[in-house]
């Protein structure tokens, strides 16, 4: 049985335009248009310089971003043996769908890998463990809701084990213009005991 | 910590309806790779592994007559069900249940808001279908999924969370995962040969499995698979190609068989990825030089299953199992001529050998891989 305690370091939220950094509004912009453009305006606020941020799906956009706002401020090095532990209820459908568009007719085909590369929703932590170098234990859950329980007993498994030292969990979902993103940065130092229900707790503020 | 074992499996693929005759094929060195010519999956003839559809059908029909599941979770449902009848012991209404899939019901998806396109419809089909307590875990970790749901699994039972768990996987072959790796360019023109001088990517195949971990070893006969080691890192390179110096899967490998406290001279065999791309196999091939592995027999099963996504490593780990128990070591159908940069060696004939550990790895899009080691123990 796992015995040590383990602390919710830092977490984010992206819902309804707005973005979520502790609890604490850090940026908002309610005439977004579109989750396209929602996501290059936190990128622009952020003064991020990263190219391969463009090419990414609008999941993968919402997830990285989620992760640049929860490690902004964390002067640890992640590239070390921090996991990531995802889900989401969607997996990739937003994408999928896309890619179905390419092959439905067989007089318009034409898929393309740009987005097949995309129909998968661990890319989120391919994406993610690119930026941070973090060659680190990955798993992606898919859940019809947020299963804190889950998300808590594997996280406290990596580190109870030495899989990871820390651990990025979370839920990051996107289907057809809706969109939840919550991530939780999870380690043994901070003032939020990590627990199913402090964890459930932030995820519904 | 205490440990864990692999007790039993079951498989349906296009090489048979039970492990036993899937095992039966291998041996013979059957493919279940041919040419299919369905213009409802691809509008050219190409080669590929389809589960035959009147087959499943007549196994489904003895477990079910429930005319709403899909050709997916028919496969999955009768997979559980034939474990679960030849292992009265097992009772997975008290065990964790952890699916495994890519894409799931994807062939809905051509369907307006067909709500089976959801993977989680899976995990309640299943949950109903046997009447669970609890919903079934669904992991979608890419083509490492059927290998990280085993790992998932012995860590969950590891941790006191479950004393058993049922690991079930499956992916069907598609139009939608063909159209996307053709446009890769990464279909094979024949039927794929890993790690071969002449190969030319991959064949996709679907198939469905099912496992039984257990903490106790009192449910096992003779001899007895334990999972001794395992260990999943992220390459951080590439999310569609392969780390150039196998950085993720030198590092599950490393920290597997430090898990199993062996070292690479004691693995006796390695069931790889193998996929047959170009890139991959290369990758892989590095990955094992690089961790001392090079003089280890390898095969890949791929020739004999095409690539089924997030049923493959389960089925590679469950052969790997019966591979253990047996002594024998399978040929890597498809191989002529070593085309890789490392001189590793890959089992070419059908052999009877002592075997004590298996090493079983996989690695996927978003730069995934995944390592297990297996140990066979008297009971």
């Amino acid at each position: 049985m796992i015995k040590e305690n383990y602390y919710i370091s830092d977490y984010c939220t992206i819902r309804d335009r707005q973005v979520y950094r502790n609890g604490e509004l850090y940026y908002k912009n309610l005439e977004s248009v579109s989750i396209k453009s929602f996501a290059k305006e936190i990128y622009k606020y952020m003064e991020l310089s990263y190219p391969k941020f463009h090419k990414m799906d609008e999941l993968c956009k919402l997830g990285f971003l989620a992760s640049e706002v929860l490690l902004s401020q964390r002067e640890e090095d992640t590239s070390e043996n921090t996991a990531l532990v995802l889900s989401n209820k969607a997996s990739s459908l937003d994408t999928d769908r896309k890619h179905q568009e390419t092959i439905q007719h067989k007089d318009n085909f034409f898929p393309s890998p740009a987005v097949f590369v995309y129909t998968l929703p661990n890319i989120i932590m391919g994406e993610i463990s690119i930026r941070h170098k973090m060659k680190s234990e990955n798993a992606f859950f898919v859940s019809e809701n947020f299963d804190a329980n889950l998300i808590t007993n594997y996280t406290k498994i990596l580190m109870s084990t030495q899989k990871a030292n820390t651990v990025i969990c979370g839920w990051v979902d996107l289907d057809t213009n809706k969109y939840d993103v919550f991530l939780a940065f999870i380690s043994k130092k901070g003032k939020i005991k990590f627990t199913e229900s402090a964890l459930n707790n932030l995820y519904k503020k | 910590m205490r440990n864990v074992y692999m007790i039993d499996d079951s498989i349906i693929s296009p090489l048979g309806f039970s492990t036993k005759e899937n095992m039966d094929n291998l041996r013979l060195n059957k493919t279940g790779i041919q040419v299919i010519d369905n213009p409802a999956i691809w509008s050219e003839s190409f080669y590929g592994a389809l589960l035959d559809t009147d087959k499943l059908f007549q196994a489904y029909t003895k477990i079910s007559n429930d005319i709403h599941h899909t050709k997916l979770e028919k496969m999955m449902l009768v997979a559980i069900t034939k474990l679960l009848e030849k292992n009265p012991k097992l009772n997975i209404k008290k065990s964790g249940v952890i699916i495994s899939t890519t894409k799931g019901n994807i062939d809905r998806l051509k369907e307006k808001n067909n709500p089976k396109v959801y993977l989680h419809s899976i995990a309640l089909t299943i949950q109903q279908f046997f009447n669970l307590e609890e919903t079934p875990i669904l992991l979608s970790n890419a083509c490492i999924s059927g290998g990280l749901a085993i790992a998932i699994g012995k860590r969950m039972i590891q941790s006191e969370r479950y004393d058993d768990v049922v690991v079930i996987g499956g992916d069907l072959l598609s139009e939608f995962t063909l159209s996307g790796f053709f446009s890769f360019q990464a279909v094979s023109t024949a039927p794929c040969k890993p790690f071969c001088k002449n190969r030319t990517g991959i064949s996709l195949g679907e198939a469905a499995a099912s496992t039984w971990l257990s903490s106790k070893k009192e449910n096992t006969k003779k001899e007895t698979i334990k999972i001794a080691g395992d260990a999943s890192a992220n390459d951080a390179n590439h999310i569609s190609g392969p780390s150039r110096t196998g950085e993720g899967l030198y590092i599950s490998i490393t920290k597997a068989l430090e898990e199993a406290r062996v070292k690479s001279s004691q693995i006796d065999y390695i069931t790889a990825h193998g996929t047959a791309t170009p890139y991959n196999d290369e990758m892989e091939a590095i990955a094992f030089t690089r961790a001392g592995l090079q003089e280890v027999p390898i095969n890949s099963l791929k020739g004999y299953y095409g690539h089924t996504l997030g049923a493959s490593a389960l089925i590679e780990s469950i052969i790997a199992r019966h591979c253990l128990l047996n002594d024998e070591l399978l040929c890597s159908l498809g191989f002529e001529e070593l085309g890789v940069s490392m001189p590793i060696t890959i089992i070419d004939k059908n052999k009877k050998q002592a075997l004590r550990r298996v090493l079983k790895t996989a690695s996927g899009f978003g730069g995934c891989n995944v390592a297990l080691i297996f140990e066979k123990v008297a009971s």
